[in-house]
This record gives structure tokens, sequence and C-alpha cells, in this order.
């Protein structure tokens, strides 16, 4: 039962991420692929979640969570730099 | 006390002089005449065995692999020349005490001449050729910063650097020479090179080595034709001309001889290209000197042709010529730095060292003069002092070369013209500066005695030279003996040092040289005249013409081939990996391996093509800043997650932490970018560079595919069997990061130090104007910190640190360690930046950012170290279980010391470059209402 959820995941995922490469590319502002992006790290975790859950290892959770993170301090930086210009001051 | 110490100990002295500079010049002086004093009572126990003809040798090993070695040696030749080095040594620094002026450099002058005393006593006390070699090399380092001490001088400075420039090739040239003998001994320890004599005369290598090894010889040693850096050396301080332009430096490329008589010497080739290499530079040097009219190039000149006379007499070949030489060495050595002292007192004294204007000082300085007056005399070979000694045996010698035909005479002719020279100028610089009428024009009148302290190093020489002249063989005969029994490395032949012969064709020839020497100073003028009929040629602007010729060469070549654009070198490199791989990777063509293809799925798929569409578009809208940024971040994302797939959760994490690193310090850059960039490569250029780039991936892409589809035997089976075992932890990456490896690692970390030091060096004091709107025009916003964002950010910093503990601490066994951890955090810290601004960050960080680098760097070393505590090599780890309450078994290894070194330089380094970059920012702050 698992295995068949897994597939039809793991599918509908890929095409999310294949979705958010479109809105990436197509734009047509930057915050538009700013958004893009950072709904693609999202659409990562799961894909990397989805990987550990099919081979059973508990190894990558570490890899979500730093995606987590650092998806997220990536789309501040991003953000931050669309408002103001310099990142750090 | 082992000999390695004594060649320390100025080394030492070195570091530790410079600190007495602000206490005075007496202070610094004493301190200075330290070490070379407690390295003579080092060497005195040792004088038993020597006098007996024994011979010390202390090995430690360095680095065997190639042959080097912490090797020592004491014979009678290297102590003869440690003593010349010491005694002198100390003679320098306390006349040195007196001729340097108050508001000169002392610091600098007397540590640089405890380096170079340093640098002397190691070539004369190694006895391995490759470390000899080291301290070769560090004397002309350290001569060209004594030469040029006055470097707000031009002479100086281009004295100094054709000093060096000679005198290190001369040494590059050796170096040569030295690795042949190496090969062809097996070995580069001094006593094997010895043995081997004749397995190296026999071999077909030993004429170039011999070449190579004379070549460093006489450009140290200031032979014909390399003879003219030495006169422009005198732009140094006298005391360095006296220390090292008399009795050490250019002693060396002598002492190298004396070392390697017994293997080299003894051939025609030797005999050939030594004795009229000598010969040559006896006669030039003699005859140039007596037209000198500044005092010191006239002893400079003087000097030259002094070492060009050892030279001849080593190239004679027969034993009692090596003995004269070595006698000679001493005798010269204390003439001559006795004179350059008393040329350096007059000059003080007068203010110039023009012969023509210096005259009759005799009235002035009656004390100095009667010392200058017996140390010329013995240069002139007058009997009774020391010169007059080694000069006879020297006649002597040259009267005893088998050489065909009318070729005899060669030698005892150009033996007495150069006594003729030496007679004419030792006569010039009595008669000239002492009498001679009156001064003419001193710039300081009248002159006085020097203080009392100044004399004495000159009395002390002068002393030497009578002594050793009245009783040679109680002054010097014990010290010569053992000398002569180590250069000849055998039996010494029967030599007497007594004061006269008897009357002989020696003696016949000395009162020759005088009365032909006085009667060719009476008629000096019309010499002077003879010799003002040739044009004199400036070495040193025919020198300064030929480096800046090469310079522009090597100008032009390296603006050929880089010109400072990016794309050129990628391009140039590129073709050149496709040149030399072209031919093996078309042969190779689609080849699939024993393993095969593995299955294709779909993420995979979908992944892959999303990271070559992004790659693709990144290169494609690269004018586009932030969009190509933008492209780039989806690139690391993906290939992230490759690493995942592919099982390698470590490279996984690394890479996702690296990448917004880089994004966030990319972004600090785009800042003072233009957002966009005008098109400006043409059409054909576009697809040149798209073809040769396709044209490379294509290659790698077959690479990779043959490489991966195959079973390959590597390395890594030995980490992942030992890891457990060796270094205490299963995740294997980790182990050779910090065990293994260690070593790499630690260097690495330094590397990222140094780095993250120079940004923040270089940046410091940078200033630069902030684009005050968009790329679109747009203002910026005025709201630097958004309430909202401070909000979301800081409760994730504890998040952040604790997420940054665990993957460090579990870091040993499972994916993670220090430098992951140092990265999350670092990135954690730079939210806080970005969210609250560094000023709010730093005011809550009670530290700078230096402090965790450098207390990284020191606890990764110092747990490298602390091995040596345990009788283990560097970096050697250890490990064990302790069973901690609550948390369970634990494994404490000492590499995860050093792991907290790696995350510490990490996150000090990674924050320190942002910082840098991000206070540039700050700066040049748009302030808010300005628009």
């Amino acid at each position: 039962m698992i295995a068949i959820a897994l597939k039809i995941t793991i599918v509908m995922v890929s095409l999310a991420v294949a979705l958010n490469v479109y809105r990436l590319v197509k734009g047509p502002d930057a915050p538009d692929r700013i958004l893009a992006l950072d709904s693609l790290s999202i659409n990562a975790i799961a894909l990397i979640l989805l990987l550990g859950i099919s081979i059973n290892s508990r190894l990558y959770i570490e890899s979500a969570l730093l995606i987590a993170v650092m998806g997220f301090i990536g789309t501040v930086a991003l953000a931050k730099y669309l408002k103001r210009g310099s990142v750090i001051e | 006390m082992t000999l390695a110490l004594v060649v320390l100990l100025p080394f030492l002295g070195a570091i530790v002089a410079p600190l007495f500079a602000q206490a005075g010049r007496t202070a610094i002086a004493i301190a200075s005449s330290l070490p070379p004093i407690v390295a003579l009572a080092a060497l005195y126990p040792h004088w038993s065995t020597l006098a007996a003809g024994g011979v010390l040798v202390q090995t430690h090993e360095w680095l065997p692999a190639i042959g080097l070695s912490l090797s020592f040696r004491l014979d009678g030749l290297s102590l003869l020349f440690a003593l010349l080095i010491l005694v002198i040594g100390v003679l320098i620094i306390l006349y040195a005490r007196y001729y340097l002026k108050k508001h000169e450099n002392v610091g600098k002058f007397y540590s640089l001449l405890l380096l170079f005393m340093g640098s002397m006593l190691g070539i004369v006390l190694s006895s391995n050729l490759l470390l000899m070699l080291i301290f070769w090399e560090l004397t002309s380092v350290v001569s060209f910063l004594l030469i040029s001490f006055w470097n707000y001088k031009q002479d100086a400075r281009r004295g100094a650097r054709m000093a060096l420039a000679v005198t290190g090739g001369g040494g590059l040239a050796l170096l040569a020479g030295v690795l042949l003998l190496g090969q062809i001994v097996g070995s580069y320890e001094l006593d094997d090179v010895l043995a081997a004599a004749d397995t190296i005369k026999a071999s077909s290598l030993y004429p170039v080595a011999l070449t190579l090894v004379l070549l460093g010889a006489f450009t140290k040693s200031a032979q014909f034709p390399f003879h003219f850096w030495l006169p422009h050396a005198m732009q140094a301080p006298t005391p360095v001309s006296a220390y090292l332009h008399s009795a050490t430096m250019v002693k060396a490329g002598i002492f190298l001889m004396a070392r390697l008589y017994p293997a080299l010497a003894g051939t025609e080739l030797w005999f050939y290209m030594v004795s009229f290499t000598g010969m040559a530079t006896l006669l030039i040097g003699a005859y140039t000197a007596l037209f000198k009219h500044d005092l010191k190039g006239l002893l400079a000149h003087s000097t030259v042709s002094h070492l060009g006379l050892i030279t001849l007499l080593f190239g004679m070949g027969t034993k009692l010529a090596a003995i004269a030489a070595v006698f000679h060495v001493i005798n010269h050595a204390t003439f001559k730095a006795s004179l350059f002292m008393a040329a350096g007192i007059i000059d003080h004294e007068t203010g110039t060292r023009d012969m023509r204007r210096i005259n009759g000082l005799w009235q002035f300085m009656p004390h100095t003069a009667t010392l200058a007056m017996v140390a010329a005399a013995s240069m002139a070979g007058v009997p009774l002092l020391n010169g007059f000694l080694s000069k006879e045996m020297f006649f002597a010698e040259s009267l005893n070369l088998n050489l065909p035909g009318i070729w005899a005479y060669l030698p005892p002719v150009v033996a007495t013209l150069a006594g003729v020279f030496a007679v004419a100028y030792s006569a010039r610089f009595i008669h000239d500066v002492f009498f001679n009428g009156k001064p003419v024009d001193l710039p300081i009148y009248p002159p006085h005695e020097p203080p009392r302290y100044m004399k004495i190093p000159v009395e002390i020489l002068v002393f030497a030279c009578v002594m050793v002249g009245v009783f040679p063989t109680f002054a010097i005969g014990p010290l010569l003996y053992a000398a002569a029994e180590a250069t000849l490395a055998g039996p010494v032949p029967e030599y007497h040092l007594t004061i006269v012969h008897g009357f002989n064709l020696p003696l016949l020839m000395s009162f020759l040289a005088f009365f032909l020497g006085l009667l060719m100073y009476t008629q000096r003028q019309r010499f002077f005249d003879f010799h003002a009929r040739f044009r004199e040629i400036d070495e040193k602007a025919v020198f300064e013409a030929a480096v800046s010729r090469v310079v522009e060469w090597a100008r032009r070549f390296i603006e050929v081939l880089e010109n400072g654009s990016l794309q050129r070198y990628v391009l140039l490199l590129l073709l050149a990996t496709l040149a030399v791989t072209i031919v093996p990777i078309t042969s190779l063509g689609f080849n699939v391996g024993s393993l095969g293809i593995s299955p294709i799925d779909l993420p995979t798929t979908v992944g892959s093509l999303i990271l070559i569409g992004c790659a693709l578009g990144a290169a494609a809208m690269h004018r586009e800043r932030l969009y190509a940024l933008i492209l780039l971040s989806v690139v690391g994302l993906m290939v992230a997650l490759t690493f995942a797939r592919f099982s390698a959760p470590d490279l996984a994490m690394t890479q996702l932490s690296v990448e917004v690193v880089t994004i966030v310090l990319l972004m600090l850059a785009l800042y003072y970018l233009p957002s966009w960039t005008p098109r400006e490569a043409s059409l054909f250029r576009r697809w040149r560079d798209a073809i040769i780039a396709l044209v490379a991936g294509s290659g790698m892409f077959l690479i990779t595919l043959a490489m991966l589809t195959r079973p390959l035997d590597s390395i890594s089976r030995y980490f992942l069997e030992n890891s457990v075992e060796g270094g205490g932890g299963s995740n294997v990456v980790n182990v050779i990061l910090v065990d293994f490896r260690g070593f790499d690692t630690l260097g690495e970390i330094t590397v990222l130090a140094i780095a993250a030091l120079g940004i923040y060096a270089m940046l410091r004091e940078t200033k630069l104007t902030a684009p005050p709107t968009d790329g679109q025009g747009h203002p910026w916003s005025t709201d630097a910190h958004p309430t909202i964002l401070k909000q979301i950010s800081r409760p994730l910093l504890p998040l952040a640190l604790m997420v940054s503990a665990f993957i460090f601490l579990r870091g040993h066994n499972m994916p993670g360690g220090g430098f992951i951890a140092g990265l999350i955090t670092a990135v954690a810290i730079i939210l806080q930046y970005i969210a609250s601004g560094m000023t709010w960050s730093h005011q809550r960080m009670p530290f700078n950012l230096q402090t965790p680098v450098a207390l990284g760097l020191f606890i990764a070393t110092a747990t490298g170290l602390a091995s040596f505590a345990f009788g283990y090599p560097f970096l050697t780890s250890t490990f064990s279980h302790i069973h901690w309450p609550v948390v369970g078994d634990f494994e404490l290894a000492s590499a995860m010391a050093f792991d907290i070194g790696v995350y510490l330089t990490v996150v000090g380094a990674t924050l320190m470059i942002l910082a840098s970059l991000g206070r540039l920012t700050n700066q040049s702050e748009v302030k808010p209402g300005a628009y």
C-alpha cells in the first residue's frame, strides 16, 4: 500500500518541482522568481523525505531540516536584496 | 652542547637582540655579542678532540626521503672558519656600536648581522650538502638586506640587487651541482661524498657537476668574471664590508672548495678551471685596486685579488698549496677586516673616503694610523707580518707547478706581478692617506681619533697579524694543522712555519715585488694616465640595463599570456585540456563498462533535466545578474539533492550550507554592480565558445561514464575498513577529515583563516559609493530591519545552534562534523545580520570575529601537538567511550577537540568575510530621508 502511495506522491511532487521551475523561468518579475525558488526548496524537502522513506533511512531527515533552514535564509537574503540592496548592514 | 645549538644561537639572538634596541646601542651590542661568545664557549671543549685529528659529526633526521638531514660536522676546517666567523663577529659587533649613529635602526642592523652569522656558521658546520645549500642561500639573502641597509640610497639598493643576482644565481648552479653529486654518490652526507672521491672523478657527470659547483663557489667568492659585484657591495655600512666582504661571506666559496677538495680536486679539469680563474682574478683585482680613489674601493679590489690568490692556490692541486691557501684565508681575514675597520674610522672621522682628499692623517690620528699601516704592510707582504708568510708559501708553490714548456713561467710571473701591484696599492693606502701633505677640503675638519673602544677590534686584529707573523708556530700552528688535515682528508705533508727559509727564489721574488712595487707607486701618475685612456665600464649601469631588459621581456610574455580576461583563461585552459585529451577520449568513445547503466526513475530524470536546464539558463541569462543568481541557486539545490539521492548525505549538507553563504556573498557584491550588462561578445565568439564548451563537456561526460560504469578499487576501501578501528568513528568522511587526513585539514583551515584575515585587512579601509536606486530606478525601502522579519528570525538562532550542536556531536559517526556545524552556525548568525543588522548582532557578541578564528587554529594545532607529549607523531588521535547519565554511551575522541578547532575557524572566517563586505555597505549607507 505504502509503496503505491510513495510512487504516486513522488510523481506528484516531481510535477510540482517542474511547475516551480516553469514559474521561475517565466517570471515575470524578480519576486515571482524568488517565490518560485522558495517553493522549489520546500518541494525539495518533500522529495528528499520521500526518498528517505522509500529506502527506509532516517539519514535524510537532517538534510531536509537543513534545506528548510537554508532555504528560508536564502529567501530572506534575496528579499532583503530586493528591498534594500544591501543584504547585511 | 650540540653543534645544532651552536648554529641556532645566533638565530635566537637575531630574534632577541632587537628587543634591546630601545635601551640604546651599548645594550643591544652587549645582547648581540652574547650568542657568539656562548657559541665560542660551547666549541671550546671540542678542541682537544679536533687537535688530535678527531671529527665530530652529529646527525638528526629531517627529510630522509630526499636525503636531507640536520647533520653537523666539526673538524679542523670547520672549526677554523667557525672561529673566524665568531671572533671577528664579536669584534664587528663592538665596532658597529660606535660606527652606527644614534638615530639609525640598530635593532634591524644587529638582527641581520646575527642572522648572517648564523647562516654562515650553518654553511661551515653543515655535514649535509643540501643543508649547507639552505644556509648558503640564506647568506645571499641576508647579505642583500645588509648591503641595502641604507635603503634610501639608490646605489646601495642597486649594489645589493647585483650581489643578490650574482650570488643567488651561483647558488642555483651550486644546487644543480650538489644534486648531481648526490646522484653520483647516492648520498648528500659529507662523509659519503668525501669517501666516494674516486667514484665522483670517474663519473661521466663529473665535468658538469664540477663546473656547477665551481660556478657557485666563484660567484660567492667574487672570482673573475663574476667579481664585479663585490666592489659595488661596498655601499654597505663598513662593519658589513669588514665582516661579509673580507672575512666571511666571500670566503664561503673558498670554504666550499676546501670542503670538497678531497672529493673534486686532483684532476686536470680542476687544475685548469680553478687555477686559471684564480690567476685572472688575482691579476685583475690587484691591477684595478691601484686606480681606485675610494678607500673602500681599493680594499674591495684588493680583496678580489686575494681571493683569486687563494683560489689559485687551491687550483694548483698540491697539498702544500692547499695548506698555504687555508693559511692565507686566516691571514687575509685578519688584515683585511682590520683595514676595513680602519677605513670605516677614517670615513667616520673625516666624512669622506676619497684618497685624493684624505692626506696627512698621521698628524690627526697617529694611533689609528699606526694600526692601519701595520695591517696594510701585512697586505703588502712585509716580513714579520702574517701576510708575508702565506705569500712566501704562495711564491714557492707557484714555482713548483709542472706546466709544459714556457707555460711553467706563467704562474711565478703572474704571482710576482700581482705582488708588485699589491705593494703599490698598499703603499698608496699608507702614503696617500697618512702622509702626502695636508688634507684637502675635508667635510669634517679637523679629524680626531675615534672613541677608545672603536679601536679595540682593530687593535686585536692587528695584534693577531703581528703574533702570527712573528711566532707562527705558536700562534696558529695547531689550528692550521688541524684545518689542513681536514682539508686534505689524509696525511699532511711536512711544512715549516718559519719566518725565513733562507735565501731562495721565493724570497727573491718578494724583494723584486717590493722594489718594483715602490717604484710603481712613485711613478703612479704615469700609470694613472695610462689607465685613464681606457673607458671605464660602469658595471652597475650594464647590470641594471640587463635586468630591466629581462624584466621587459618577462612583462611582454606575461601580457601575451595573462591579459586579465577571465573568459580567455577559461578558453586557454579548456583548449589546452582538449589538446591533451582529445585523442584518448575519442578512442574511448561511448564506453559503458561492466557495471552497466543503472535504471532511470522519474524524480532523478526530472531533477537532472532541471539541473541541466538551469545551468544552461544561468549561462544564457548571465547578463541579468539577479536572474542568473536565482538560477544558480536552483542548480546548487539540485546538486545537493543529487548528492543525497546517491548516498552522500555529508556532501549534500555541506553543499546546502555553502550554497546559502555563497548567495549572500554574491548578493553583497551584486549591490555594487549594475543589475544588467549589455551584450559585448560578437556572434562569432559566442558560437565559438559554445562549441568549445560543448566539446569539453562531452569529453567530461564520456570520461565520467566510463569511470562510473566500472568497478573501481580505490583507496576508499582502506578508509572504510580502518575508520572505526583506527579513528573511532563510523562516519568515514569525518574520520578522514579530522584523523586520517587531519594534517590536510589543518592546512586548509589555516588557509581559510588567512584568506578571511586578508579580506578583512584589504576591505577595512575601502569605501564604496552605494547606488541610490535599484536597477529599475526604484528607490530602496527605508525600513532597514522590518519588525516581522526580526521577530521571526530571532527564535531561529537558538534552534539553528541546536541543530548545529547536534550535527557537530554526532559527526564522528553519522553525517555531520565541525565543518558543516560551523557553516550552520555562521548562517544562523548571518540571518541575524540580515534581519537585525550588524551593529545589533555585534553588541550581543562579546568578542570580535578574529577571536574564534585564532582560537580555532590554536585548538586544532594544540590537539596535534598534544600527541608529542605522549610520544606519538603530530596529530595522532585517540578515543574512548564514556557513559554519561541520560545521554548514554558517548564516545570521546581527541579528534573531537580538533573538530572544535575546525568549527570555530569556519564560523569566524565565514562571518569575518561576510561582515567585511557588509561593512562596505554600512560606511556608504544611504541615509533615510535622502530621497
